[in-house]
């Protein structure tokens, strides 16, 4: 199992964009495990990447719809994309300005479905 | 030929090699049959082969426009527009829509453009001559104008591809983001604080969820700026969100507000995004307008 998540967030960094991948706890915003996350304060990008989707979370619930399956954070120079996995966990991967969004979205639901 | 055999033919040659454009006339077949539904279909598969056509963006908004939807209608004449900025059909439907709305001088721009464009359409000039007399009596209501045409007599003079008229959806007056599709319902408005400025959303059991969904956004803007600075990514631009039933993106229009859009999930991001940059600047000119 660890070995095959381990697999599944290599694969999404291997996409050519991709600075680092990570399974983030969004109940409490903590680091579960992490790809090539060099030069990354991976702890800090956890526990907001998982603020911000429990945020949108709750509003998207008060607007009476479904949670999200994908949330992509667009910046000036990069962007941060997850997939919510099983149980309250989050697949993260933080990226370049121009990295193909749609192949890293494949690469995020295939390492959440190793969280099934 | 008649109409039932054009739409056989059509629909066999479509069907022979997907990729025609013959999707065209075959939309515009059903469509003049009263088959809007299937007209739709065909529209919305033709762009997705060809979403750079302004013939099939000018094709869906007249079967959106049969079907009484006039800001989608709207829309798709926009895109048509940017995509063929001297498209006659494009022009003529948008002059249409303004002119219902009451925005004559508009409506004159289009519907001569649309003449410019192509000076032989049957009926476009009549449509001009009435719509400059709308505005002659408008301007000078002392002199006994003739009275003004009717929408009905606006369609018989431009053989309007719109068959009926539905008044035009409330939410058109919205303050903010008038004109725009989902200016109620659909669009937000807060500030950075999470208070709604404007705009509206209702869930799809109809209750309004404006302010509550408001109220939560206003920490995902903090956690977003604040994640994009310790990333050093500069300003973050935009969060899309996909859910099962729903498209969500939210934008900044300025620093202190955050602008929110709705739609259900058959609408894509792109598209979303393209409607959000429209808002937005709708929203910025509500904002730094004068006190």
């Amino acid at each position: 199992m660890k070995t095959g998540l381990a697999a599944s967030l290599e694969a999404v960094t291997r996409v050519r964009g991709v600075r680092g991948a990570m399974v983030v706890s969004s109940e409490e915003g903590l680091v579960v495990a992490e790809a090539s996350m060099e030069g990354i304060d991976g702890a800090a990008v956890a526990a907001l990447m998982a603020g911000v989707v429990v945020r949108l979370s709750r509003a998207i619930e008060a607007a009476g719809r479904m949670r999200p399956a994908f949330v992509h954070l667009q910046a000036e120079r990069g962007a941060l994309l997850a997939v919510p996995a099983a149980g309250d966990l989050l697949v993260v991967a933080v990226t370049d300005a121009d990295v193909n969004v749609g192949l890293v979205r494949l690469e995020l639901r295939r390492a959440a479905e190793q969280l099934a | 030929m008649s109409n039932n055999e054009d739409i056989r033919v059509l629909t066999t040659q479509l069907a022979a090699d997907p990729s025609s454009l013959v999707f065209l006339p075959l939309g515009e077949a059903l469509r003049r049959r009263g088959q809007l539904e299937a007209a739709q279909k065909v529209a919305v598969a033709g762009l997705t082969r060809y979403p750079d056509l302004a013939d099939a963006h000018d094709l869906l908004a007249r079967v959106l426009g049969d079907q009484g939807d006039l800001e989608r209608a709207f829309d798709e004449w926009d895109i048509a527009l940017r995509l063929d900025p001297g498209h006659a059909g494009a022009h003529k439907g948008i002059g249409f829509l303004y002119f219902v709305a009451g925005e004559l001088p508009q409506a004159l721009e289009h519907l001569a453009a649309a003449q410019a464009a192509d000076p032989g359409a049957e009926g476009v000039a009549a449509a001009v001559a009435r719509v400059r007399e709308a505005l002659a009596a408008r301007e000078a209501p002392a002199a006994a104008p003739p009275p003004a045409p009717t929408p009905e007599a606006m369609i018989a003079a431009t053989e309007s591809a719109i068959a009926e008229l539905p008044e035009l959806p409330a939410e058109a007056d919205d303050a903010i983001f008038a004109g725009l599709e989902g200016a109620r319902d659909g669009l937000l408005l807060l500030d950075g604080n999470g208070l709604r400025l404007g705009g509206g959303l209702t869930s799809p059991s109809g209750a309004a969820v404006g302010d509550a969904v408001a109220a939560h956004l206003a920490g995902v803007f903090k956690d977003a700026s604040r994640a994009v600075r310790l990333l050093e990514l500069g300003a973050w631009k935009s969060i899309a969100a996909e859910s099962g039933d729903a498209n969500f993106f939210l934008s900044a229009p300025t620093s202190e507000s955050l602008l929110l859009l709705v739609r259900d999930n058959s609408v894509p991001i792109g598209r979303l995004a393209w409607q959000a940059d429209r808002a937005a600047s709708a929203a910025r000119a509500w904002l730094e307008r004068p006190a």
